[in-house]
């Protein structure tokens, strides 16, 4: 149910700006739209950063996934069980760029005769994750092209690279057919694996699919109509330049449906778990270093009017039976 | 004595999935799947909200009238005091790797223990009272409101979490279920939904010194019977040091050591140890509790009952502490001591009287870790050993959750034991280390009636030991945590039967060689040593 909702959801965003520019709204969804999504993904991003900076980190919780810095003749895991700021960056490069964590997932096989529970390393969704985070990077480099004049020089690079087998005309990119695989394998996961059905939300699916239809009005654009990339760049320029206007060429309606997409990822960001970009590296069991053994660690509500129930009122309590069986007291009775 | 089903019963597992939404299926309380609540004499005594009699099994929970909105303003203040818990709740994507990396799912198939769904069960409220956008979509969007069968579902679940933060290992965004358990336990804390099995030590705790509620003269008894028994089997008299002003330092160790078997002998391992190096060191009464069911209560409890430590240290003029074996008890000491009670400027960093190695990893909290300190202690030479003496004993070691993943204390204890016993075999590298399954029992959680939950829970600990003792011959499982020492034994009989428990220091007692001593042909459980099995006194 969640996932037909989702997937209607979807429909309509590449629907109504389809038959909205047939009926002249070209410039509500290829003008106005864009610049809606872009002030709330801004203010909606900054704002949800903003709100989670505001809770401090009372305590320094970080998961050590490592050998911890103690004695100097025994190795300790720098980047897994960081003790200093160095090796929190590294851990934050390692989780960022490799999903370190994910990297070592395991599944759990349990056999009756034994009775023996195994596990096996998973890593089919640290590899699926990883293409299509790396991907949809890649494709939002290439798209600068669009937004950008001149082309850096580092999106060419990208563009090179992305198309270096050289397969078809217009030249394929990997990366558009990578990331269907990616998302593909998302998406597949949550519909045929039960465990990860029976956890799945309406707001698991709908970004999924979103994606994917950003992705599958991409492709048909670029490989199918042709659409005129020109004209698309005259009306991105336009925007980029606070010049906006509709270029004279046509543009065909799938641009519309793939721009509209576009926005409404951007306005869904910043509300949703998609901002699991910005709060991996606010998590307190990552971005903290095994410090508190070693220097204070302040936590701003600590209440300094708890105290311990009193060494005194203890001795009050039991001072006869301490003097008989010989412990020292502070009061004779 | 509890009743529950023998192991080829509960190993029949299903991890399939209901078609059914988990928001649709009903909370059910069934003996042995939960602990029994808080007593109303000992919630009144420690100032806790709505104490009364009541049971999970009754539909009428008692809560006090406007229950919902102490719980609401309660997780408000808790979102505005704690950025683990926003974070936590807000950026979840549901991919699942942490689903069967916990030990009540891997081995309950419960799909309410998966990680992700036990942080959902507030998540869901979250959504369904702060989100106007879930509020609508309700159900589909995973939002719902909040009814006494939320309660109840809160109830068993984070009183079926260990805290042990395997899971926070593998998520990809570092989310602690342990750091959530918390945050709901507060929240149930408020309408006074708590289980006694914590409760009761923490007031004990407060009032005695220890969780077990042993006074101090009774606390006195009971080491001079254990010193008795050293004297038996060593021949040589220990006097230790209680309460003593003026000592260089002060040790404190969990209560269930100086109480029940198997944690006796590693207390006596302790004493061992210090008579061995003739260190100038107190015991305390006042502070004799290394744990902190705090910890498993609520961030003020845990403050209150931790000062403990530093009030006694001041008092008596120790210059820094040392810390017995114990797991919960080194989350606190690493990640909350000095933040809570510190900073201690009346203490010195810790520095080995014996070697002279400063240890600047206490240097904020002037606490050391007795596996750090021992380890030091070989490195350097200074113990006599025979590690002959532990022959009987094939070991594997088991990492207790909180200094594993807390932490970080993986070497220190390995290095030890190899050095006091001859035969050391490590379970498998999924089940050790970082990735170490909780021994069930973590968190308050192991008293009598929750046994067949923890037994369930145990199943992964308890089937890596069964393999390195079907593998290698291993019979004793060693671990540096007392809470361990009371959970494992059962444990292993039921998972893996045939391997005992020991401490870490319970080994280093019968390997240490006493000035003195007389010829020793039991070890410290009173069992024949290797080859003196033929000898009588």
């Amino acid at each position: 149910m969640a996932a037909f909702y989702s997937f209607l959801a979807v429909l309509a965003l590449i629907v109504i700006p389809w038959l909205g520019v047939g009926m002249g709204m070209g410039a509500l969804f290829g003008i106005v739209l864009p610049y809606i999504a872009i002030i709330i993904f801004l203010v909606g991003f900054t704002m949800r950063i903003v709100d989670w900076a505001k809770s401090p980190i009372p305590f320094c919780i970080p998961t050590t996934g490592g050998q911890q810095k103690s004695l100097p003749w025994i190795k300790f895991s720098p980047w897994d069980n960081p003790y200093d700021k160095k090796g929190v960056f590294m851990r934050m490069v390692l989780e960022v760029l490799c999903f370190r964590s994910l990297f070592r997932n395991t599944s759990v096989k349990l056999q009756q005769e034994g009775p023996k529970v195994g596990y096996s390393s998973e890593k089919s969704l640290w590899l699926f994750a990883l293409i299509f985070h790396y991907c949809f990077l890649l494709i939002l480099v290439r798209h600068l092209r669009f937004f950008m004049a001149p082309v850096p020089y580092p999106v060419h690079i990208a563009e090179f690279m992305d198309s270096i087998l050289q397969i078809g005309l217009p030249v394929m990119y990997q990366s558009d057919v990578l990331i269907l695989v990616g998302l593909g394998f998302l998406l597949a996961r949550r519909v045929f694996d039960g465990k990860v059905r029976y956890i799945t939300l309406m707001q698991d699916y709908f970004p999924l699919l979103l994606l994917l239809g950003i992705v599958i009005t991409g492709v048909w654009m670029r490989y199918v109509v042709k659409v005129d990339v020109i004209a698309v760049k005259e009306l991105a320029m336009g925007i980029v330049t606070l010049h906006p206007h509709m270029p004279k060429a046509a543009i065909d309606p799938s641009v519309y449906a793939h721009l509209t997409l576009v926005c409404a990822l951007f306005i869904y960001f910043p509300f949703s778990k998609l901002m699991h970009m910005g709060g991996v590296f606010l998590s307190p069991t990552r971005v903290v270093p095994n410090m508190s053994r070693r220097a204070m660690w302040v936590n701003p509500w600590n209440d300094p009017s708890i105290k311990p129930h009193s060494y005194a009122a203890y001795e009050d309590d039991f001072r006869e039976k301490m003097i008989e069986a010989g412990l020292p007291v502070e009061k004779k009775a | 004595m509890a009743k529950y089903p023998p192991p080829e019963e509960l190993i029949k597992i299903n991890y399939t999935t209901p078609v059914k939404s988990w928001m649709d299926t009903k909370t059910a309380f069934k003996p042995g799947n939960f602990s029994y609540p808080g007593k109303p004499e000992i919630l009144k005594y420690l100032g806790m909200p709505n104490p009364r009699e009541w049971s999970p099994t009754d539909d009428d929970w008692k809560l006090p009238p406007d229950w919902q909105r102490i719980v609401m303003e309660k997780f408000r203040e808790k979102l505005k005091k704690y950025r683990s818990f926003k974070i936590f709740m807000d950026i979840c994507v549901r991919c699942g790797a942490c689903a069967d990396k916990c030990h009540f799912f891997i081995g309950g198939g419960d799909p309410k223990n998966m990680p992700v769904l036990r942080a959902e069960l507030l998540r869901s409220i979250y959504r369904g009272e702060f989100s106007a956008a879930a509020k609508v979509l309700g159900k589909l969007a995973g939002a719902r409101k909040l009814e006494e069968d939320v309660i109840k579902e809160w109830f068993l679940y984070f009183y079926q979490c260990t805290e042990c933060r395997r899971c926070s290992l593998f998520c990809p965004y570092g989310i602690d279920t342990a750091e959530i358990t918390m945050m709901a336990r507060e929240l149930l804390h408020e309408v006074g939904c708590n289980i006694n099995w914590i409760l009761e030590p923490a007031a004990n705790c407060n009032r005695t010194g220890n969780h077990l509620g042993i006074q101090p003269h009774a606390y006195k008894d009971m080491m001079d019977f254990l010193c008795d028994d050293i004297e038996e089997i060593t021949g040589k008299r220990i006097r230790p040091n209680v309460n003593k002003k003026g000592c260089e330092i002060l040790f404190i160790t969990p209560s269930g050591d100086i109480f029940a078997d198997p944690g006796i002998y590693t207390y006596m391992g302790y004493l061992i140890l210090f008579e061995h190096l003739g260190l100038d060191v107190t015991w305390s009464t006042y502070a004799s509790e290394g744990g902190n069911f705090g910890l498993f209560t609520s961030d003020k409890m845990m403050k209150k009952l931790n000062a403990k430590m530093y009030a006694e240290a001041e008092r008596l003029g120790a210059k820094w502490i040392l810390g017995g074996e114990c797991g919960h008890m080194w989350r606190v000491i690493n990640q909350y001591m000095s933040t809570m009670n510190g900073p201690a400027d009346f203490l010195e960093t810790p520095v080995s009287p014996i070697t002279g190695t400063k240890f600047d990893a206490a240097a904020g909290t002037k606490m050391l870790h007795i596996a750090e300190f021992t380890a030091d202690l070989i490195k350097h030479g200074k113990l006599n050993l025979d590690p002959s003496r532990n022959d009987n004993f094939k070991t594997t070691f088991h990492d207790s959750c909180n200094p594993a993943r807390g932490m970080g204390l993986f070497e220190e204890p390995r290095y030890v034991l190899k050095n006091v016993c001859r035969y050391f075999y490590e379970m498998p590298e999924n089940t050790i280390r970082e990735q170490t399954f909780c021994c069930g029992g973590g968190a308050g959680l192991n008293n009598e009636e929750f046994t067949e939950t923890r037994l369930r829970g145990g199943l992964p600990r308890g089937n890596a030991v069964k393999y390195v003792r079907d593998r290698h011959g291993v019979n004793n499982l060693a671990c540096v945590c007392a809470i361990d020492r009371a959970t494992l034994p059962p444990l292993c009989d039921y998972w893996a039967p045939g391997v005992g428990v020991s401490g870490l220091h319970e080994l280093v007692g019968n390997a240490i060689i006493l000035d003195g001593e007389k010829k020793r042909t039991t070890d410290l459980r009173q069992n024949p040593l290797p080859g003196m099995e033929d000898e009588e006194e």
